[in-house]
């Protein structure tokens, strides 16, 4: 049972991370997902301070908006200070990574029940610890589980409503813009929605290894299809794939759960690719030889 | 005369230097209107500040004597093709369906009518056969009429198409003509940013020559003087510095395509 609910558990966190991937690598921003998976420590931080209970929305929202400010800091870094878009980045979410350190080691001590571990690499093994109960002792499932699904029902629903304006700017911006839309309003939403991700997935996978969920899935899908609503389900299914296989790899060898399960993601996007090319390959020499005989 | 564009005391800046630098012009309205000049010379920042993608350091744009937002509807842009990644999944249809994307109708589902307009453009530019094909699988002047086709679906009265006939093969180019001719006896006002000045006379009624200021406007018999296009392109008709642009060219490839982004 406890197997089952950490699969089901981390199958959201991978469906939730493809959906937005998929944008994100659309539209080539993969290191704002690394970004602001980091920078949401200093919002965490200062929620959980507020906030005794872990799963406050409080904590949720306050978090969340630390992610769009990341983004707000990195345009205007890259657009009014003229600094590279790359290093705008790095500058961004390194300090507000550090501020959260700073205020995780130093003036908080004692009075956040938190560390710096459990941030970065997450718990997955322990979600079970964590249990929701209701009528005094049926056993419903872990609440990560159910901060988990929280996420994929706002998540599901923003893109469900808002598809085809998230198509539009991860296609042309530029066009989207001629046509009166308002690019910057659906770029925020997008980057809200990526913080929300990584605030509900930072207990179960952890702030670094998030973004293999967000991206890697994602790179695999864009490679099998060459339509967007296609893509994301390849995305979501590459996603809860790695979660399974690399669940049981790592029970098997007994080693980190989400370690095993990105770089099962990773086995997979590297088999896909050496498949696309071997077809591609196959196709090319059948062609030659029906352009000799011919 | 009724104005389709004015634009007074522009100046554009990217970072501190002046790419545009007060330029002044009206233009007709139902007419073919080309603006050319050299490389780097603001053709494209000019269509981008029209089109209010980027904002003037001074002065104004006017279209169809209105400010840009009250008339959105009536203006169609066409950007470079160069300026999006084709490996993007989505087919012909698909990115043709967005020119009948509006700020009030991107949370509605997609109406039978737009469908219709959708189909009749991609139709007009010849796609009809590849309309469910992913666009990358598309030649580049196939791309270019996908581009032409979106703007189409918007069923604008002006469009400002950026450098439609570069890199296109002849069937696209005369399917572009084609539709040309179309729309100005349909009224219509198309801007076109041109390069090939051999073409300039055979496809334009009306011409802004361009190098950071405004050099020269009106038929093309009034602008291409020997005077005009010395002005606008100095040496640069000479052999010899054909040569140095060419160099450049070599040397900074990535630079040179950043800057138009």
């Amino acid at each position: 049972m406890n197997d089952f609910w950490i699969i089901l558990t981390a199958s959201l966190v991978a469906i939730n991370s493809a959906l937005l991937g998929s944008f994100l690598v659309l539209r080539k921003m993969s290191m704002i997902g690394d970004a602001i998976s980091h920078a949401v420590l200093p919002g965490i931080v200062v929620a959980y301070y507020f906030s005794e209970d872990k799963a406050s929305i409080f904590l949720l929202l306050g978090a969340t908006l630390t992610g769009v400010l990341t983004s707000l800091i990195i345009d205007f870094l890259s657009k009014k200070a003229k600094i590279q878009g790359d290093a705008s980045i790095g500058i961004t979410y390194t300090l507000l990574f550090a501020v959260g350190m700073i205020m995780i080691s130093g003036w908080m001590q004692g009075n956040v029940d938190i560390d710096l571990d459990c941030v970065l690499y997450g718990d997955i093994a322990l979600v079970n610890m964590d249990k929701v109960i209701v009528d005094g002792n049926l056993y419903v499932g872990p609440r990560a589980f159910y901060i988990e699904f929280l996420g994929f029902a706002i998540i599901g629903f923003c893109l469900w409503i808002g598809f085809k304006g998230f198509k539009l700017l991860s296609f042309n911006e530029d066009y989207a813009r001629s046509l009166g839309i308002a690019t910057g309003r659906w770029h925020y939403f997008l980057m809200g929605l990526v913080s929300l991700t990584t605030v509900v997935s930072f207990e179960v996978v952890g702030a670094v290894l998030v973004v293999g969920f967000l991206i890697i899935p994602a790179a695999t899908a864009q490679l099998m299809t060459d339509k967007l609503k296609p893509m994301l389900l390849y995305a979501c299914g590459f996603g809860i794939l790695a979660v399974i296989i690399g669940y049981f790899t790592a029970v098997y060898f007994d080693v980190s759960i989400t370690g095993s399960m990105v770089s099962v993601s990773t086995l997979i996007f590297l088999a896909i690719t050496v498949l696309k090319r071997r077809k591609r390959q196959t196709k090319a020499l059948l062609k030659s030889s029906t352009d000799l005989r011919g | 005369m009724k104005s389709s564009i004015e634009v007074h005391n522009l100046t554009t800046a990217y970072g501190g230097a002046p790419v545009l630098w007060d330029i002044d012009f009206q233009l007709p309205t139902g007419q073919i209107i080309g603006i050319i000049g050299p490389n780097g010379s603001g053709k494209t920042t000019l269509l981008k500040t029209i089109m209010g993608l980027l904002d003037p350091a001074s002065g104004f744009v006017k279209v169809f004597d209105q400010p840009l937002d009250k008339v959105r509807e009536k203006v169609a842009y066409v950007p470079q093709r160069e300026s999006v990644d084709w490996d993007f999944p989505a087919s012909v249809y698909d990115v043709v369906m967005m020119g009948r994307y509006r700020k009030y109708n991107l949370f509605k589902r997609t109406k039978d009518p737009d469908r219709e307009i959708v189909l009749q453009s991609i139709e007009k530019v010849g796609l009809s056969e590849f309309k469910d094909r992913q666009i990358s699988r598309l030649s580049g002047g196939q791309q270019q009429r996908v581009f032409v086709a979106r703007a189409l679906a918007q069923g604008a009265d002006l469009y400002l198409m950026d450098e439609p006939f570069v890199g296109v093969d002849a069937a696209t180019e005369n399917s572009i003509l084609n539709l040309l001719s179309e729309m100005k006896n349909e009224g219509k006002t198309v801007v076109i940013i041109h390069h090939d000045l051999q073409t300039v006379s055979d496809y334009f009624d009306y011409l802004l020559l361009l190098n950071t200021r405004l050099i020269a406007r009106g038929t093309p018999a009034e602008v291409l003087t020997k005077e005009n296009l010395t002005n606008a392109y100095g040496g640069q008709l000479t052999l010899l510095s054909k040569v140095v642009n060419l160099i450049k060219q070599n040397e900074f490839p990535i630079r040179e395509k950043d800057s138009d982004v």
